[in-house]
């Protein structure tokens, strides 16, 4: 049982080995092996060292400043912060029932987002490991790799990103720092011309996303067993699904599925989240872990995401991705769809489904009205829950009758998939770690696991030279014995 | 077309001196600069490689969190290094994935100029703000 690697007796005796921080994860991310005399693993640990300022950083700012506030939290995806504090403040503002116009635009920015998060993950931080090996030459393993050995899937994902970004632009206002969301609604609908610019490329993108399911598949099928295997392990899922019990990633009911497949609890308001879900404190770790209150902290964890999403809705409301949702589930009687490594094929359902709501919202004639912010009754408490790229995203709120934040409560996909990365790193230190010499390529299993959560730790500042790579062999004491640091810098400086 | 010189600044507004880089492009666009496109972003990711094309110059504005002070500015060349790896791409790692998509890219520059506190919340530290003034003045010379 995996969950015996989490604290090892006697750690003091072991040999320990720092992964830190993890490369093509944002943030600072850490895992400490603990090794005895036979390279035998005892112990194994994902350490996320979360920033916790989140919630100070908002309190005390007016709620209408919050949706773009927030932006500033994350510069990984920020638009998903924008949203779910949005949703938020419109409890806040009574906002009870968004203008068609407001919705199907937030819809649309949203997408546009899960559109440029999977496609920068699949096609540059994921595909160097899924197509030239886990343990392939390092130096090879990278997007300059895949642009060499194949230009046109890297051209692909390079313009896919690009898309995304642009219905990002279009409807947020501005490339980064976007305003189009507001409390009650939008600040700006979709012009003809501007609807116009993306349908003209929207057919193109939705067949290079089929094509990138395809290869998605095609990797799992050429590695069946591998992929089937690596990282596996049961958990419990947690995601939003629409009333009709539809994907539905900007809004929805909460659904919870045990290990087994038995429904824990479905179409869950979100408003009382803490009802369902407690978080626990851990001595080792800075980031909390989320748990499903009915089943208690140690087998309440759950995992959320793309392959959480997939498994967990009837279907998907657009039909190439539901196809391929089916095709997915069927396959090799549905052990891909449990597989850590079968993330990657999910992710890539999802960006099929936003490139098809894409089109969808942009034949729709209501992104171009004019009725675009309600308000009712002003409350104290307001929740946003939103299905982000990595999984659910909440914000929660309390403002004060002078209109200022006094608390704030942030739970971000990551954190809920604490348990979840730290179980698919024990069972790949059990696989294919475990009493052989450490190297590079075996070292690297363990960022794949890690990778295919697709984590976002983007608390850390972005300045040049603040992210040096560093990998880390430490005696039981705690001294360096070997260490390996590649800098990130600019040639000339 | 696209105007010949673009101009990108890179950081987190909210996190001390990360804005140096947001700060100066709000500088040099009070000035309506002529022929000259400013971006700005958390990071650089290789889409950016799409912005670089029909350009005659790039220069990239971002914090160092060390080097000279006040500020470093020099050539950047395209260099294959280990930002590959992450969310984000440094300049050269950018230049060098151009390279590789559309051939040569265009000739670029990076100002950095030296911060020193990078929390969430946290404003410009007075020293920073001083080698803002320094890397602006400097780079009107250079224009």
């Amino acid at each position: 049982m995996s969950a015996d690697l989490e604290s090892a007796q006697h750690p003091e005796t072991l040999r320990r080995v720092a992964i830190e921080p993890l490369s093509r994860v944002e943030g600072h991310g850490k895992v400490t092996l603990l090794l005895d005399e036979n390279d035998h693993i005892r112990q194994v640990r994902l350490h996320i060292v979360e920033f916790r300022g989140f919630e100070k950083f908002i309190q005390g700012r007016p709620y209408w400043e919050a949706p773009v506030m927030v932006q500033r939290l994350c510069g990984i995806c920020p638009v998903s912060h924008h949203l779910a504090a949005s949703k938020a403040m419109d409890q806040i503002v009574g906002a009870s029932q968004l203008t068609p116009t407001a919705e199907k635009l937030r819809r649309l920015m949203h997408h546009g987002q899960m559109l440029q998060s999977h496609a920068l993950h699949f096609f540059h931080l994921s595909s160097p490991d899924l197509l030239f090996g886990f343990d392939s030459d390092v130096a090879k393993r990278n997007i300059v790799g895949v642009i060499e050995a194949y230009p046109e899937v890297a051209k692909q994902g390079v313009l896919l990103r690009k898309f995304g970004q642009e219905v990002i632009r279009l409807t947020a206002g501005k490339r980064v720092h976007g305003t189009g969301s507001v409390p009650g609604g939008v600040n700006k609908n979709l012009s003809r011309e501007e609807r116009d610019f993306l349908l003209k490329d929207i057919y193109q993108i939705i067949a290079w996303s089929r094509d990138a399911v395809q290869l998605a598949r095609r990797l799992f099928e050429q590695n069946r067993e591998l992929y089937n295997a690596f990282g596996r392990f049961e958990a419990h899922g947690l995601s939003l699904v629409r009333a009709d019990g539809a994907m539905d990633l900007y809004h929805g009911g909460l659904r919870a599925r045990d290990k087994g497949g038995e429904t824990l609890f479905d179409h869950v308001n979100y408003d009382h989240y803490w009802e369902r879900i407690l978080e626990e404190v851990k001595p080792w770790s800075y980031m909390k872990f989320p748990y499903l209150r009915e089943l208690g902290p140690e087998q309440g964890w759950y995992r959320v995401g793309p392959l959480t999403r997939v498994g967990l809705c009837d279907f998907i409301p657009t039909p190439f991705a539901d196809q391929e949702r089916r095709s997915f589930l069927a396959y090799d009687a549905g052990r891909a769809a449990g597989a850590t490594l079968g993330t990657h094929w999910a992710r890539m359902i999802e960006m099929l489904h936003s490139a098809e709501a894409i089109k969808e919202l942009l034949h729709d004639n209501d992104l171009s009205g004019d009725a675009l912010v309600v308000s009712g009754a002003r409350q104290e408490r307001g929740v946003g829950v939103i299905e982000a790229p990595r999984g659910t995203l909440i914000h929660h709120y309390r403002v004060d009758e002078d209109d200022v934040i006094v608390r704030a409560n942030l739970i971000v996909s990551t954190t809920h998939n604490n348990q979840a990365m730290n179980e698919a790193i024990r069972q790949v230190a059990r696989q294919y770690l475990d009493g052989r010499k450490l190297t590079e390529g075996l070292l690297n299993h363990i960022e794949v696991a890690i990778r295919a959560f697709d984590p976002c730790l983007s608390c850390a500042t972005h300045a040049l030279g603040k992210m040096p790579l560093v990998v880390e062999l430490l005696d039981a004491e705690g001294a360096t014995v070997d260490s390996l640091i590649r800098s990130v810098g600019c040639g000339e400086r | 077309m696209n105007p010949p010189t673009l101009i990108i600044g890179i950081g987190n507004p909210s996190r001390g001196d990360d804005a140096l880089g947001p700060l100066a492009i709000e500088r040099l666009e009070a000035l309506a600069l002529p022929g000259v496109e400013l971006l700005t972003d958390y990071q650089l990711q290789v889409e950016y490689a799409l912005d670089l094309q029909g350009r005659e110059r790039v220069i990239f504005i971002d914090a160092a969190a060390s080097g000279p002070e006040p500020f470093a500015y020099g050539l950047v060349t395209a260099v294959e290094d280990a930002s590959y790896s992450s969310h984000e791409l440094s300049p050269g790692a950018l230049l060098h994935a151009y390279q590789k998509l559309y051939g040569e890219p265009p000739p670029a520059w990076v100002m950095a100029i030296r911060g020193y506190g990078f929390g969430l919340g946290e404003g410009l530290t007075g020293q920073a703000a001083g080698n803002l003034e320094a890397a602006l003045a400097a780079m009107m010379e250079v224009k």
